[in-house]
């Protein structure tokens, strides 16, 4: 249960934020995460903004491929 | 599509599977908790990947699933003249005791279809109609719903409620934990855990049971099983963390906070599962006036046995080809119960995503490895 | 601009209704458009008939309105069946209060339509129901072609191969994207087009070699394949890393929980051809209007008749069903 979309902050005002992702627009409820800022992407459920996307998480995890010597 | 793409990319989805079956892991038993990771696992073929032996069996966390059927009937019976009911899309095909709200909305009932519980405290904005919305999903959603219900109390809004059917996840892990199916690890759901934390996890781990949380692609619900396979084949149960992008130890702390003033734990029941205790949230009596079942108290019928054995299901008991009725009278076109109408239910996946011929045949331009089970599968395909 | 709306008196087959024929359609649609009960026409040989009512919500959305969709999805139904579309017929139902500047808005969408697509607007009729009877406007069609080499549904054969000219779920996704309850914003038009000529284009190029057509709409190409899979009795195979998807619709679809197989489409042609037509028949698609982006998405197998089957990006398969019910949005 959930289908949640990462989608890049194009807009910030006090309790929203306007995300996009391809081409896909929708403003959104930011006020559950604190230190936004335009270009982050966000997790968006149901019309909120659950959680910030971390960059460098992603690459690591996209490292992580076939060496099992790299997996804790 | 940025942070989608890069984890569906199938030279990586490989790597994994390979790495997975060079482990030549023992035969585990590996429960996938969330709804949406039975959609993504159905949906890309991935136990095709898998050596024989790893199994995925599918969990409770289907929120349209597990909804009582009283649930339903209470919002149901909430329909009546000057009345709009406002839901999620899921919920409208599952059936209650006597309707689901499509049928509802075909006799007469103002039923809208919303993305967002924001959506629908804007619908009650603009109209006179009281609008009660159908609060159903676990810690993912139910934010959301905090978060409009905080909405309409600032906006002095009058006519608009909640029906909360919302439930939580660890309580559900727990009551497995203490059930006589046996589980080797968890694929604990990815967004539910951005918002409670993978710290949430630690008391199933202490229990015996290696916990990894997973994120959604292909690949990331791929690295899930291989960390949890070797947690199984080293014998250790640990929570580890492979949606780490988004998932953190404590979780969205403003977003726990939003729910501890909204709702308060409570024992609900869970379709199929029965009773299980602090597993529901109910909305606190300062939000009273956004109760819709303090503000429009109903009466419904007792639940009708079905003979529907989704509760089975969703506790991993059966797989769904092993329920009598799979495929017979219980299917997408004429569904029994709720794991066959929900688009993530456990029986809706199998049955849509089962195994093509190709694949029982072992045609050799099809890299999914050939499988007993599958077979068998793709002989009982309903006529 | 004026808010004068349709009245009941409107249908009531008196002055105001000639009237309101006269200066929204006869206006619009040109002299063809007859003063008889019926119109008398001339086909010469076979001829293809279809019916079809349009009952779109919203009327107006994103690259067209109800009226355009009403002359495209006719004028489609009669190329697929290999038929040059000769004449129109459209029927109106309004709602009393419906803005007379929307109506003529939807009729100048149709007359455009129309001329665009070489077919007139002959004949129809006009009714008027009570305020909330119905959704503002349904528009029912019917329209009549010259067969010029009769395709259908029955004729695809193992070997061949399935074409289309554009990119899915742009229609669905336009259209969806104005209902209230879900905001969205998104750069999708509706994708609403006359394919008569890009048919003919096909057929000229590919003759005996096109096998099977169908103008895929609601339930998307999976049901339109399913069809002709049932049809011809065959099975059929999607391949998912060549299936056109826009941007902007497969991220709309992720936001929404759809599958862009299953959105609706109205200005796309699936053809089913031999496999040593396909070259040329793709190459004078995309010298035509409404085919630059035409390609090969999947092939027709000697497997279990009446079964759509997609191979995944991964290499997996699986059944591509119909839609049971609407495609609803998600959070699950």
């Amino acid at each position: 249960m959930c289908l949640a979309v990462p989608m890049k902050i194009v807009a910030l005002e006090k309790s929203d934020a306007v995300v996009e992702q391809a081409g896909t627009r929708r403003r959104v409820r930011a006020d559950l995460l604190d230190g936004l800022a335009l270009g982050d992407y966000v997790l968006v459920h149901a019309g909120i903004a659950i959680a910030r996307v971390d960059p460098e998480e992603a690459e690591r995890t996209l490292a992580l491929l076939s060496s099992l010597d790299e997996i804790p | 599509m940025k942070y989608l793409e890069e984890f569906r990319q199938p030279d990586r989805v490989r790597q994994i599977a390979d790495s997975i079956a060079r482990l030549n892991p023992p035969p585990a038993r590996l429960m996938e908790v969330c709804g949406t990771h039975t959609m993504a696992i159905a949906r890309g073929g991935l136990r095709g990947l898998l050596p024989a032996g790893i199994e995925l069996c599918s969990g409770p966390g289907c929120p349209v699933c597990v909804t009582d059927q009283p649930d339903i009937d209470r919002f149901i019976a909430m329909g009546v003249p000057g009345h709009t009911l406002a839901t999620f899309g899921d919920m409208m095909r599952v059936p209650g005791t006597t309707a689901s709200l499509e049928e509802a909305r075909a006799a007469g009932a103002d039923v809208r279809v919303v993305y967002s519980p924001l959506d629908a405290v804007e619908l009650a904005g603009g109209a006179t109609n009281q609008v009660i919305f159908f609060g159903v999903g676990f810690e993912t959603t139910a934010p959301a719903v905090a978060l409009a219900i905080q909405q309409a109390r600032r906006d002095g809004l009058r006519n608009f409620s909640v029906l909360s059917a919302h439930k939580l996840i660890p309580p559900a892990l727990h009551a497995l934990l203490g059930s006589d199916v046996r589980i080797d690890g968890f694929l604990c759901p990815g967004h539910v855990s951005v918002i409670i934390g993978s710290d949430a996890y630690r008391p199933v781990a202490d229990g015996g049971v290696p916990c990894v949380i997973a994120g959604f692609e292909p690949l990331d619900i791929l690295q899930a099983v291989l960390r949890l396979v070797q947690q199984v084949q080293r014998g250790e149960s640990r929570v580890e963390v492979q949606y780490s992008r988004v998932v953190t130890a404590a979780g969205n702390v403003k977003a726990q906070a939003l729910l501890a003033e909204i709702f308060e734990p409570a024992d609900v029941r869970w379709r199929g599962l029965g009773p299980i205790p602090g597993s529901g949230l109910v909305i606190r009596k300062e939000f009273r006036d956004f109760d819709a079942a303090y503000r429009f108290p109903v009466e419904v019928p007792a639940p009708r046995e079905t003979g529907c054995l989704c509760g089975d299901v969703l506790r991993g008991a059966i797989a769904p080809p092993q329920c009598p009725h799979f495929g017979n009278d219980c299917t997408p076109r004429a569904p029994l119960g709720p794991c066959m109408v929900s688009s993530e239910g456990a029986c809706a996946a199998h049955y849509r995503y089962r195994p093509t011929l190709r694949q029982a045949q072992g045609d050799p331009a099809c890299p999914e490895r050939s499988r007993g089970e599958r077979s068998r599968g793709a002989t009982e395909l309903p006529a | 601009m004026s808010d004068e709306r349709i009245l009941l008196a409107h249908g009531s087959g008196g002055q105001l209704m000639s009237e309101l024929i006269d200066r929204v359609f006869r206006a619009r649609f040109g002299p063809h458009l007859s003063r008889d009960d019926s119109t008398l026409l001339s086909a010469g040989g076979a001829i293809a008939f279809t019916t079809d009512s349009f009952v779109v919500d919203p009327l107006f959305f994103p690259g067209g309105d109800i009226g355009r969709l009403a002359v495209c999805g006719t004028v489609n139904d009669l190329a697929t069946a290999g038929a040059v579309p000769i004449a129109l017929s459209a029927s109106f139902i309004l709602a009393e209060g419906l803005l007379l500047r929307d109506l003529e808005r939807v009729a100048d969408s149709m007359a455009s339509a129309a001329t665009e697509a070489g077919i007139e607007i002959v004949t129809g009729d006009t009714k008027v129901v009570p305020a909330g009877a119905a959704d503002r406007m349904f528009i029912t069609t019917s329209g009549i072609g010259r067969v010029v080499r009769p395709v259908s549904g029955a004729g695809a054969r193992p070997g061949d191969v399935v074409l289309i000219n554009g990119s899915i779920g742009d229609h669905g996704i336009a259209v969806i994207s104005q209902r209230e309850g879900l905001s969205f914003e998104t750069t999708i038009e509706s994708d609403c087009a006359p394919l008569a000529g890009l048919v003919q284009e096909a057929l000229n190029a590919g003759g005996e070699g096109v096998h099977a057509m169908r103008d895929p709409t609601r339930g998307g190409l999976v049901s339109s394949l399913n069809e002709i899979a049932a049809q011809s009795r065959v099975a059929i195979e999607l391949n998912e890393v060549s299936l056109p998807i826009r941007p902007p619709v497969a991220s709309a679809c992720e936001m929404l929980g759809f599958d862009p197989l299953y959105v609706a489409n109205e200005g796309k042609m699936l053809f089913l051809v031999a496999a040593e037509a396909a070259e040329s028949i793709l190459a004078a698609m995309r010298r035509s209007r409404y085919g630059a982006e035409a390609v090969t998405i999947g092939r027709v197998l000697d497997g279990p008749a009446g079964t759509v089957t997609l191979r995944t990006a991964l290499g997996t398969h699986r059944f591509l069903d119909p839609l049971v019910g609407e495609l609803m949005p998600r959070i699950c």
